[in-house]
């Protein structure tokens, strides 16, 4: 009986490696043969990957990177991390990652020179303003946040997103980055910003002093999802099996586990009227 | 008598002038039809070529994509608008700063020495900071000591930063243009009793500034250029524009419409300081 149990085992587990070494969707399609090569941005910011170290998996980003790894079949020491900003991936040529995954929103124009995975996560807009200014009397309503003074980092889909959900009197300043937004608002130069939740809960809870988060667009909003998605080169066999790993963490629902452990819950924060 | 180079018939008699001129057409012609077959074969390598590269597809999608261009050209050129009001306002600040900094650094009384010190270090300090860094330390940490609005407006201390870097190196160029004036005008003006103000009021300036009218001409060129570092704080003026089309497109395109659209105003303004230099060394020789 014993040694029935031990067969049984040792047929299971040898059919188990073999589907895993030959039917594993990747295999050939890596840019270094089994090995994966994900990008992400320098630095990494909070609360998407933890002290600038995706290898650690700490960080929303940096643990759907390995979960998807995982389920495309790739132990976690066979991950290879490197560093690649938005102008380097859509920079027609070879890339030097088989994904890139920095808070990409998927847009049909993008779509035209890269591809995307389909989405890890949805991103709820949220507002970003100083106790000062809530003092002032800005409310989470349209109206009173059109009369505000806007920024925006200047490479991310608030920047339209802006015009279309809260439509500024005043033409917003842009900025390189997170950091000279935060800079421009603690010079007075901007009243409020517009950020994906979870970069705006950061940035009051850690880098501006008296930061405030007003409001949010909720996620499940019908106009303009902001959603995020691995971001490949242009025609990239890689796609299939990506998004196939993709799908199954959405339905396992590990993925929804991973944005609880990694990500603040934002119910606190009001919806914008 | 030598035989002509191109194999003509040797005349023969003496060489008339009308012979040497047509010589001389002759080679004239033979070098611009040289010039011309060279060009356009360079012309010819470079538009047959490089479509040639496995990957210009990509780069032509990526840099060139026509619809992208017509897309954004409008705003983009819109956006330029804001790059010349810049430009308009910081290049007559910048010239009155240079001048008043030469001027410190020309000062001969001993009493105003601390004004000489003040000119050389404030030289040695913005020509030696990058424009950016000024940039963002006069753009954001001047307004960050908790002005009001509207004076902590990024257009106000932006311009700042661009007046102070650039008026580094204008002052330097007038200093060479004051250094330029020989001494003994100087001689000649006291002798005359002009005052040391006069003195450099009508005898040097007016020399030392019309000598440096060309280099100047390329601080106008290059600051033109570098109004676009603004957008660093805010702005959002052309090569903003093109960086948020950039993004949003993810298509470099938008890059070259700025490009083109600085091009059409540097490269006339290029060509006339060359003319202008040009004009200069005729006078001078």
């Amino acid at each position: 009986m014993t040694r029935l149990t031990a067969f049984t085992a040792l047929v299971l587990s040898l059919a188990a490696s073999a589907a895993l070494a030959g039917g594993h969707c990747a295999a050939g399609k890596t840019l270094t043969e089994g090995k994966l090569t994900i990008a992400t941005g320098n630095p990494a910011y909070y609360p998407w990957v933890m002290n600038d170290a995706p290898e650690s998996g700490e960080g929303f980003e940096a643990a759907v990177a390995y979960a998807v790894a995982e389920e495309m079949g790739f132990a976690a020491e066979d991950v290879v991390w490197v560093r690649a900003g938005f102008d380097e991936s859509i920079q027609p040529g070879a890339k030097n990652f088989d994904f890139n995954l920095q808070q990409y929103s998927i847009t049909e124009d993008r779509e035209k020179m890269v591809d995307f995975s389909l989405p890890y996560y949805s991103a709820a807009m949220a507002v970003l303003t100083r106790q000062g200014v809530v003092d002032a009397g800005a409310a989470p309503t349209v109206a009173s946040l059109s009369g505000l003074k806007w920024g925006a980092d200047a490479n991310t889909t608030a920047v339209p997103m802006l015009q279309d959900l809260i439509q500024p009197q005043s033409n917003p300043l842009l900025y390189n980055d997170n950091t000279d937004v935060v800079e421009a608002m603690k010079a007075n130069q901007i009243d409020a910003a517009l950020f994906d939740l979870p970069t705006a809960l950061f940035l009051a809870a850690v880098t501006l002093e008296d930061g405030v988060v007003l409001g949010q667009f909720p996620a499940d909003r019908s106009e303009n999802p902001d959603e995020f998605g691995l971001l490949m080169e242009e025609g990239s066999a890689l796609k299939e099996c990506v998004d196939a790993a993709i799908s199954a963490l959405t339905e396992s629902g590990a993925l929804a586990e991973i944005e609880a452990a990694w990500l603040a819950d934002a119910t606190g924060v009001p919806v914008i009227e | 008598m030598a035989l002509l180079e191109n194999g003509g018939a040797v005349p023969a008699g003496p060489l008339t002038k009308a012979d040497r001129d047509a010589y001389a057409r002759r080679l004239r012609n033979r070098s611009l039809a040289v010039a011309g077959g060279s060009t356009a074969a360079v012309l010819i390598a470079i538009v047959v070529l490089v479509p040639l590269a496995p990957g210009w597809e990509a780069v032509r999608r990526s840099f060139f994509s026509g619809e992208v261009f017509v897309e954004t050209f409008p705003t983009l050129l819109r956006a330029f608008m804001l790059d010349v009001a810049i430009f308009l306002w910081c290049a007559p600040a910048i010239a009155v700063v240079g001048l008043a900094i030469a001027l410190c650094r020309d000062v001969r009384n001993p009493a105003l020495y601390p004004l000489r010190l003040f000119g050389a270090l404030y030289t040695d300090i913005f020509r030696g900071i990058p424009v950016i860094l000024v940039v963002y330390l006069v753009g954001f940490g001047i307004p960050g000591l908790g002005l009001p609005r509207p004076w902590n407006s990024p257009y106000i201390w932006g311009s700042l930063a661009l007046i102070l870097t650039y008026s580094a190196y204008v002052a330097e160029i007038f200093r060479s243009g004051i250094e330029s004036v020989h001494q003994s005008q100087r001689n000649a003006a006291l002798s005359l009793g002009l005052s040391d103000r006069d003195t450099m009021r009508y005898v040097v300036l007016p020399q030392a500034i019309r000598r440096v009218v060309p280099a100047n001409m390329n601080m106008l060129i290059a600051l033109q250029k570098d109004v676009a570092l603004l957008s660093f704080i805010g702005p959002v003026e052309i090569f903003r524009q093109a960086g948020v089309y950039k993004s949003l497109l993810a298509n470099f395109t938008p890059y070259v419409v700025a490009a083109c659209i600085f091009l059409a105003i540097t490269i006339p303004a290029t060509r006339y300081a060359d003319y202008l230099m040009a004009r200069q060394a005729r006078e001078r020789s």
